[in-house]
């Protein structure tokens, strides 16, 4: 009896203790939200700067486009470009000046008018050489502002297509016509910074400066900068200031670095996250068969390719090159390897880019690919290729791609690859050297044109790196830039694809496509080629599942 | 003693000076640079970059000028975050790793000591086996298992505990047992061995001899001797702790120091790397210092050598 009543009363301790902690246990942030309206954001890396005109990575963009609005902004559907700090504009008929009506009450968040001397302001600023832009080459569609940027001439001898009629009114010349003119506006390099903000801290042309701490920073966008915790939390609130301020419905947003998609994942399932960034490829089958509503596959505008060195043999042999491309099978490769809904990419430049989709150049026929490695043998006097080294860097998701498809080219070829795994910095810096024969690649638009994915391989492109070179090439990209009738630019998109296709300095293999979890509770939140997702559009509603 | 602890602290500066010299070009060495990335950047502002960050002098400059700045007791920028000081970044995160690591080496303690002493005590019974069989699953399982095993339960099943962040108390709870417990496991096993060279010492037998009774020949006479590997542990043990976890910090998205380090040395965020490891290194000396003073405290023998 004593004994039963010493293990209830154990049991009552135990229980008691498990009450009160779970009592002690706030509801989730998802389940807060619907209340408070905070968004709780998987940012997935750090931003490197939170300065408009020196950040570079897709975590700056989801910060800077919550702080500050360019001239215009984006449809949350499409990502056309709709009225922003602009409320109108007009488009001259050679299509090569626009001008800007910008609104009366558009304010920075101390109050402050946007004014377009502060648009000439910006643009100057991160044109000016000694501030060391990465992106400013994303201006050299404004007249003259190449001329400024190589520091040949000063700002007012170089004669930047850049004026303040007054100000709310701003013209931009271009130094060609460029169709795809207003949707690179929504690039942050054009974001406006607050003029007196950055001549307070001497920022015009210093990079690493305090004006971007939360205390300092002045935006005009939606949101303004509330706290920075760096590797734990970047929040933003709503502006009042801002012109849209009663569309906006969220009052905040909670921006959260978690590198791994893994603990992104235990976020999301506890409630603390509402988008992640990215899911573990191992756990997408998983999820798409028990939490089909939380998982979200949209197209993303990137390219995953292999670069082969054309100058180094076997590689500066056409036929071998033909020979890897024909005997790889991308569908095969998407479906039962990656698993993840991308796309097998049959060309370089992603389908529906700004309304260009290319011909499928790149087939699958592994006994033509045996007809033209056996021919190149034959000529060379070899009985079977050396072995090949195919370098990727460190990453599961690679390393599975890789294998696939050294499995195939053995099958279908013959062809020994030996894998080289290198960390990412040596990855660089071994490719940018050209010391490679075989490497993996990828690239991501900056807007929604064809051209963001085939200045590539202009020959003195800084991207280039495959040492293939094409003056035929050149041209017709020079002349897709110059046109501006759509069917005649694609034409010449279309002529570089096919280049690409009948010298296949590269290996396209396949699309990306953006899988995230998303709660059922975020509206107004659209699939977009970019992964934008204007935030004043977004909202939280409905009843949160436990 | 004196003498001791001054030669000691004097040894210390050339210590570091070796290991910032080493860290320095060691870094240098590998290959890439902190500004390399998958999007080409133009060669000139790439020069750009380099000249603010000091990177365009010949490396003996770079180095010296490093070495000067490190006197005056500036760590330099960081190279990844831009705007921040290598020592705010330190300032940050050290305060995150210090109460991570205090709690997760109270737990080993408060865990490891008590069952060490007991498998001691009743050595080949069940008592014995039982803990160190434990101890020997949790220096086994590592803790990119056991967290995530810890977040399921008590986060996603019960929810309880916040399964990740770093914003209230309740954070603290699961990274420093997932980190405690590996560390009690090694606790545990060395008090045990500790404990049973000191329980077969002649001054214990002798204790027991003259009529003391267990308890008090285990607390008064044999812990002192029989905690010694411990001790000699737990200097490093403690720097490891309170220096930061990767894994632990990357589980449970924890802002500390062991991040800013590995991720340093993957950026090739020269300053963060050797600040770090200088941080880290003075650290140890000064904890390793800790524990000589804590050993000739516990053991006359030592104290005599010195």
């Amino acid at each position: 009896m004593h004994f039963i009543r010493k293990k209830s009363f154990q049991l009552a301790c135990c229980l008691l203790a498990f009450g009160f902690l779970g009592s002690c246990t706030a509801p989730s942030n998802v389940e807060k939200a619907i209340e408070d309206q905070i968004l709780h954001f998987g940012l997935g890396a750090e931003p490197q700067h939170l300065d408009p005109h020196l950040a570079t990575s897709v975590a700056a963009h989801n910060i800077l486009s919550a702080l500050l609005e360019g001239l215009v902004g984006e449809d949350p559907r499409t990502l056309k470009p709709v009225p922003g700090v602009a409320e109108r504009w007009d488009i001259s008929e050679d299509k090569k000046t626009y001008t800007f009506y910008l609104r009366k009450n558009a304010k920075w968040h101390n109050g402050d008018a946007v004014t377009a001397p502060d648009f000439v302001y910006s643009f100057k600023r991160i044109l000016t050489p000694s501030l060391g832009a990465q992106y400013a080459s994303m201006l050299h569609v404004l007249k003259n502002a190449k001329t400024y940027h190589s520091g040949k001439k000063a700002w007012e001898e170089a004669n930047v297509g850049v004026q303040a009629i007054d100000d709310l009114t701003l013209e931009l010349v271009l130094e060609n016509q460029t169709p795809y003119f207003l949707e690179l506006l929504n690039h942050y390099s054009w974001f406006p910074v607050h003029p007196p903000t950055i001549e307070k801290f001497e920022a015009f042309e210093k990079m690493g400066t305090p004006w971007t701490k939360p205390a300092n920073f002045v935006g005009n966008g939606p949101f303004s900068l509330w706290e920075h915790r760096i590797n734990s939390v970047i929040e933003v609130r709503a502006n009042r200031h801002y012109w849209d301020a009663n569309l906006t419905q969220l009052s905040g947003i909670r921006f959260y670095p978690i590198e791994t998609s893994d603990t992104e994942e235990r976020a999301f399932r506890t409630g603390f996250l509402h988008v992640t960034q990215s899911v573990s490829s191992d756990r997408i089958e998983y999820l798409q068969n028990k939490h089909p509503e939380w998982i979200h596959f949209e197209p993303y505008l990137g390219t995953y390719y292999y670069r082969f060195n054309v100058k180094v043999p076997p590689f500066d042999d056409l036929r071998v090159r033909k020979a890897l491309s024909l005997s790889v099978n991308r569908k095969l490769l998407v479906e039962k390897v990656l698993k993840g809904g991308q796309l097998p990419a049959y060309c370089f430049t992603p389908p529906d880019t700004g309304g260009f989709t290319a011909g499928d150049g790149f087939g699958y026929d592994p006994v033509q690919a045996k007809k033209l490695l056996d021919s190149y043998l034959k000529d060379n006097g070899l009985a079977k290729l050396p072995p090949i080294e195919l370098n990727y860097n460190t990453s599961e998701a690679h390393k599975k791609v890789a294998e696939a498809l050294q499995a195939m080219w053995k099958t279908a070829l013959g062809i020994e690859i030996q894998l080289l795994n290198m960390e990412w910095k040596v990855f660089l810096s071994t490719i940018s050297k050209g010391d490679y024969s075989l490497a993996r690649a990828g690239w991501i638009g900056d807007y929604v044109d064809a051209n963001t994915f085939l200045h590539l391989w202009r020959s003195n492109d800084g991207n280039n790196l495959t040492g293939w070179s094409n003056k035929e090439y050149d041209l017709a990209l020079t002349q897709a830039e110059q046109s501006l009738n759509p069917r005649e630019r694609f034409t010449h998109f279309q002529k570089c694809e096919d280049l690409l296709a009948s010298e296949m300095p590269i290996l396209p293999l396949y699309f990306y496509v953006h899988v995230s979890l998303r709660h059922p509770s975020v509206q107004g939140w659209h699939p977009t080629l970019l992964d934008h997702h204007p935030y004043k559009h977004v909202y939280l509603k409905g009843e949160v599942a436990k | 003693m004196k003498n001791f602890f001054t030669s000691r602290l004097l040894q210390a500066i050339p210590t570091l000076f070796v290991i910032a010299t080493l860290t320095f070009f060691m870094t240098r060495f590998a290959p890439g640079g902190p500004f390399d990335s998958d999007k080409a950047i133009p060669e000139e502002i790439k020069i750009k970059l380099q000249s603010h960050f000091g990177l365009n002098l010949p490396l003996f400059d770079q180095y010296l000028l490093y070495m000067k700045n490190l006197l005056a007791g500036d760590l330099g920028p960081s190279f990844k975050y831009v705007g921040w000081e290598v020592s705010e970044l330190i300032q940050i995160a050290f305060p995150v790793s210090l109460s991570l690591g205090v709690s997760a080496l109270f737990i080993a303690l408060l865990i490891g000591l008590p069952a060490g002493m007991v498998a001691a005590l009743r050595k080949n019974t069940w008592w014995d086996y039982l803990p160190m069989g434990i101890a020997m699953v949790g220096i086994c399982l590592p803790s990119f298992v056991l967290g995530p095993i810890l977040i399921m339960v008590f986060a996603t099943e019960l929810r309880l505990l916040p399964a990740l962040g770093w914003y209230s108390w309740t954070d603290l709870i699961l990274p420093s047992l997932t980190l405690g417990l590996f560390y009690a496991a090694y606790v545990a096993r060395l008090t045990r061995a500790g404990m049973l060279e000191t329980l077969r010492q002649d001054y214990v037998r002798t204790a027991r001899a003259k009529g003391a009774s267990p308890g008090r020949v285990l607390l008064k006479h044999a812990i002192r001797g029989g905690l010694l590997p411990v001790v000699t542990y737990l200097g490093p043990a403690f720097a490891g702790l309170v220096s930061g976890s990767f894994i632990i910090e990357s589980i449970f998205f924890i802002p500390g120091l062991g991040k800013f380090f590995v991720t340093a040395a993957f950026n090739r965020d020269y300053t963060v790397v050797l600040g770090t490891v200088l941080f880290y290194a003075t650290l140890i000396i000064i904890l390793n210092l800790l524990v000589d003073f804590l050993q000739a405290w516990l053991d006359p023998k030592a104290r005599e050598q010195r």
